[in-house]
């Protein structure tokens, strides 16, 4: 495994390895910029559209009288036919009443459907039965060609390339549209050639992953890298390496062993970044939200427990109960503690600060602060403090 | 030709038919609430699902394999609604992230074990095998009065009919509340409607429609029949009830349409084999949902 | 100062009396992510009034209605209507959601739409007779809308809509009616229509609770209201509470000063 890591098992395994890790990063930051625009499930659609492609490119290679694997010819026409895909579902969204999630499932149902039949005519050719198009479906690295290897890596590279010279103007679309386009950016042909770059992409991963997984590919690692951080870019460049991390450990692994194939792997690898990702990232998180949202609850019901005190109101909902008697603020009869008594009353000093602060000119903009849980001085200068408390007692006693 | 057709045609056509009104069904529903993909991702999952049950078995048996595909689209919808709302993952990519995932696995599982022994393929998975559903003891047109030979019946055509008879029952029982949380959530929590169980039970639904169909049809049948026919028939029509009607009548035109093209179509054009049945009705059902779009009377909002 | 009045005798306390309250929320708060955007809101309709909840944009105005209807949860506090749980009493309380909140190409007509009214009375199965029809044309008429029964909702103009929404609600018989932001939108004539329909019920003796946005209106429309943003900000008649001070309190500096001027 460590050869297969460090590159030592041959030639087209370094070649499937280097290109599956382009890819990856490739597939990572385009993907990064379709999951932004809220259309990660459009790669759905290119995908399967594919099909329909892959066999008719065949079909006519064969029938021109040449070599119906010939890859680039395959990969031409898959793109085609996704492209038609991607232009039913605009078509359909744009025509017809049907929301775009329902387009993309009919297009991709239908075009894969029909890829089939056309699947099923070749196989009934003389031509056909080592033809090998299933391989397209889920991706099949074993006994590539050398050339293939040398045209995915190339076509890897070629897209990362573009990705990174489009990064800005797709960056600026996805985070607001309208702005980009006061900004003088075609908002409508920078989505297109989005577009183009998910699509070249999955022509490009069709041979490594097939095209059932090259959506995982292009979705997974974004979906991680949007828990690790709020940035846009940051974003983009976290799913290119969680891409290409996926990309390169999968080839590799699946190298090492003749049963382990290629796609699955990658897919797999990406999930487990995005699993890690979804459980622990530090502010997205599950744990840390699940964390957060308790301390929340505790707070609230704390804060809440003491206003009742500090008004002589009864408290009736056990959890705070259990908050003011836990933190010794309230005894087990429900009378308060002097410490509770204490801190009941604090609690009334911030609350009156914060209702006077609303009928301060000067500082009435800041009550969007108040939240109910924030303290008055961690928002106001202790000078701003004693004006409002000035007012709450003219005397000035506080 | 009448022996031939009811021995060899009619049953998968018939079967055909009732799978593809299974998952029309539901479908409507699923289109109506923004959930079409779901089919897709449930369709996905089915493979992992007859994988394990078939390492766990160590054989291709029926049974244990529905409810191994059963398991899957439960846990797969479990796990998109857990990734949606607790990692806040817009709908679309949680399934993404969900289903090629686990559609990975159960590749990766199927290559890891030994199943050379066996029929049990990503391409049976996918296409079904809807041709081979044939019903060896009809003699004719007869047969169909004959209570011997139709107990030799392909036992998928009672699976596929038992399947529909429990998903229409189901949206019969349940039409108003159905209705009503679909059309308007928050009006319906506020009746004191359960509307997540309401809406985890039409994805159930959807689910038991695709398990039933995917051994018989393949996935491919399924996830088209889960959105060609709602989508041509919303087009249609401005009323849910006839929106359903023209949604059952388009699933059973492209399961039969679909299954002639398949088993007749090449003959008609001078070619000697057929193509995949499952295939052709997907692709018949985009073509109704085209026409539809073309020419349907309410196809604009 | 709410007016809870205790009695704690050995940690055992005695709720005050809120049977009276067709709607009564003490301590609410409800979080959306990590802060709360309602916080310990104590609120209390009086029947046969209407009440309207003004405050400014995200002030947490329709949250406060949905937490009060049990759509969202809230992180602390409790609801009561009459006295009781909700769950208890929900036949007897009627809901007109925003209208911006539901998908209008929904394929139904507007006739389906009020007879989700009387879902309760028909349960799953129970057939729609001659007197459902009857019970939804009279709801219909009653809001101006008898003549698009057979309409498609989406065809609808937006003030139609939210009269059909008002017709469901009438369709309900209910004792409380909560409305989310009824005049969102909508033309005079609607907007005129529905507020006699709410008077009258009134003065039927039902309650009316309205999240509401112009307060040009509020003296015209309402008796009471009730002021919030993110904290009850007052509440009372509409003589007492719906003041230049409170709303400067409610809505803060400038922005307040502006309102007032317009509401002299």
């Amino acid at each position: 495994m460590l050869e297969a890591l460090t590159l030592q098992l041959g030639y087209n395994a370094v070649l499937v390895t280097l290109g599956s890790t382009a890819l990856g990063v490739a597939a990572g930051a385009v993907g990064a910029f379709l999951y932004l625009r809220k259309r990660a499930l459009v790669s759905d659609a290119i995908s399967h559209a594919t099909l329909p492609g892959l066999a008719l490119a065949f079909l006519v290679m064969v029938a021109l009288g040449g070599e119906g694997r010939f890859l680039p010819g395959l990969m031409l026409g898959s793109a085609l036919s996704a492209w038609a895909g991607l232009y039913v579902v605009s078509w359909i969204t744009r025509k017809t009443r049907l929301p775009e999630d329902a387009a993309i499932g009919a297009v991709l149902s239908v075009f894969f459907g029909f890829g089939i039949v056309l699947l099923t005519v070749i196989q009934t050719m003389q031509s056909g039965r080592q033809a090998g198009l299933e391989g397209f479906l889920l991706g099949s690295t074993a006994g590539m060609l050398r050339a293939d290897a040398l045209v995915i890596a190339t076509g890897g590279a070629l897209v990362l390339l573009a990705t990174m010279l489009l990064r800005r103007p797709m960056l600026m679309t996805a985070f607001d549209e309208g702005y980009a386009q006061v900004q003088g950016l075609n908002t409508a042909r920078i989505d297109m050639a989005l577009m183009v770059l998910v699509l070249a992409v999955t022509v490009v991963g069709l041979k490594i992953v097939g095209l059932i997984l090259i959506v995982a590919m292009l979705i997974i690692p974004a979906v991680a890298a949007r828990f690790w951080t709020e940035n846009a870019s940051r974003v983009a460049q976290l799913a290119a390496l969680f891409g290409g991390l996926s990309g390169y450990v999968g080839a590799a692994l699946s190298a090492t062993a003749p049963d382990l194939p290629t796609g699955p792997i990658i897919v797999l690898v990406a999930f487990a970044l995005f699993a890690l990702s979804l459980l622990f990232a530090p502010s997205r998180g599950v744990l840390a939200s699940a964390l957060r949202h308790r301390r929340l609850q505790h707070e609230v019901h704390l804060r809440q427990g003491l206003l009742a005190l500090a008004h002589g109101q009864p408290v009736y909902e056990t959890m705070t109960q259990r908050m003011l008697r836990g933190r010794g603020l309230m005894r087990a009869d429900g009378v308060p503690t002097d410490e509770g008594r204490n801190a009941a009353a604090q609690a009334l000093l911030d609350e009156n600060r914060w209702q006077e602060l609303r009928r301060i000119e000067e500082l009435a903009s800041l009550a969007i602060r108040d939240d109910g849980l924030t303290r008055i001085d961690e928002v106001l200068t202790s000078d701003q403090v004693k004006l409002i408390d000035t007012r709450l007692s003219p005397q000035g006693a506080v | 030709m009448g022996y031939e057709f009811v021995a060899l045609s009619l049953p998968p056509m018939v079967i055909g038919m009732l799978a593809a009104m299974a998952c029309a069904l539901p479908g409507n529903f699923l289109l109506l609430r923004r959930q079409s993909l779901i089919g897709d991702a449930i369709s996905h999952v089915v493979l992992p699902g007859i994988v394990v049950a078939f390492l766990i078995t160590g054989a291709i048996t029926t049974l244990p394999m529905m409810f191994g595909a059963a398991g899957a689209a439960l846990v797969a919808v479990v796990l998109i609604e857990a990734i949606r709302r607790l990692g806040k993952v817009e709908p679309g990519a949680a399934m993404g992230v969900v289903f090629t995932a686990m559609f990975a696995a159960g590749v990766l599982l199927l290559e890891q074990s030994d199943t050379s022994g066996v029929h049990l393929d990503v391409e049976h998975a996918l296409y079904g095998n809807l041709e081979s559903l044939i019903w060896l003891d009809a003699v004719g047109w007869s047969s169909l009065v004959d209570p011997t030979a139709l107990a030799g019946l392909p036992p998928e055509l009672f699976r596929m009919g038992f399947a529909l008879l429990i998903v229409g029952a189901l949206t019969w029982l349940f039409w108003r509340p159905l209705k009503l949380s679909t059309f308007d959530e928050g009006f319906a929590r506020s009746l004191g409607l359960p509307t997540t169980l309401i809406s985890l039970g039409v994805v159930v639904m959807a689910a038991l429609a695709a398990v039933a169909a995917f051994d018989a049809v393949g996935s491919i049948i399924v996830i088209a029949m889960f959105i060609c026919p709602p989508a041509a028939a919303r087009l249609m029509t401005n009323r849910l009830e006839t929106q359903i009607a023209w949604s059952l009548i388009f699933a059973c035109a492209s399961a039969i349409l679909g299954y002639i093209f398949a088993g007749y179509g090449p003959l008609w054009i001078g070619a000697s084999a057929s193509v995949s049945a499952a295939g052709m009705i997907a692709t018949v059902s985009g073509l109704i949902l085209t026409l539809a779009a073309l020419f349907a009377p309410h196809r604009h909002a | 100062m709410t007016a809870i009045e205790l009695a704690a005798e050995n940690g055992q306390t005695i709720a005050e009396n809120l049977d009276n309250s067709p709607l009564a929320l003490r301590g609410v708060t409800v979080s959306y992510g990590n802060e709360p955007v309602v916080f310990s809101v104590d609120m209390t309709i009086q029947t046969g009034t209407m009440t309207a909840i003004i405050g400014p944009n995200g002030a947490g105005k329709s949250t406060l209605l949905k937490a009060a209807l049990g759509i969202v949860k809230p992180l602390a506090g409790r609801v009561t209507t009459w006295g009781k749980s909700l769950d208890a009493q929900r036949q007897r309380i009627a809901y007109v959601p925003q209208r911006a909140s539901i998908d209008w190409d929904f394929p139904t007509q507007v006739r389906d739409v009020v007879m989700m009214g009387l879902f309760r009375e028909l349960g799953l199965l129970r057939r729609v007779r001659a007197k459902h029809h009857d019970k939804v044309m009279e709801c219909l008429t009653r809001v101006g809308m008898q003549d698009f029964a057979d309409r498609q909702i989406g065809q609808l103009s937006g003030g139609q809509q939210q009269r059909v929404f008002l017709a469901r609600a009438l369709a309900q018989e209910a004792d409380l009616y909560l409305l989310d932001e009824p005049f969102a939108g909508v033309d005079a004539a609607t907007e005129a229509a529905i507020i006699a329909v709410l008077k009258e019920l009134r003065d039927e003796g039902k309650t009316v609770v309205a999240v509401h946005h112009d307060l040009s209106t509020v003296e015209d429309y309402f008796d009471r209201v009730f002021l919030i943003n993110r904290r009850r900000m007052g509440e009372g008649s509409v003589a007492d509470a719906f003041t230049q001070d409170a709303l400067h309190a409610t809505y803060g500096g400038r922005l307040g000063d502006g309102l007032i001027a317009r509401t002299g």
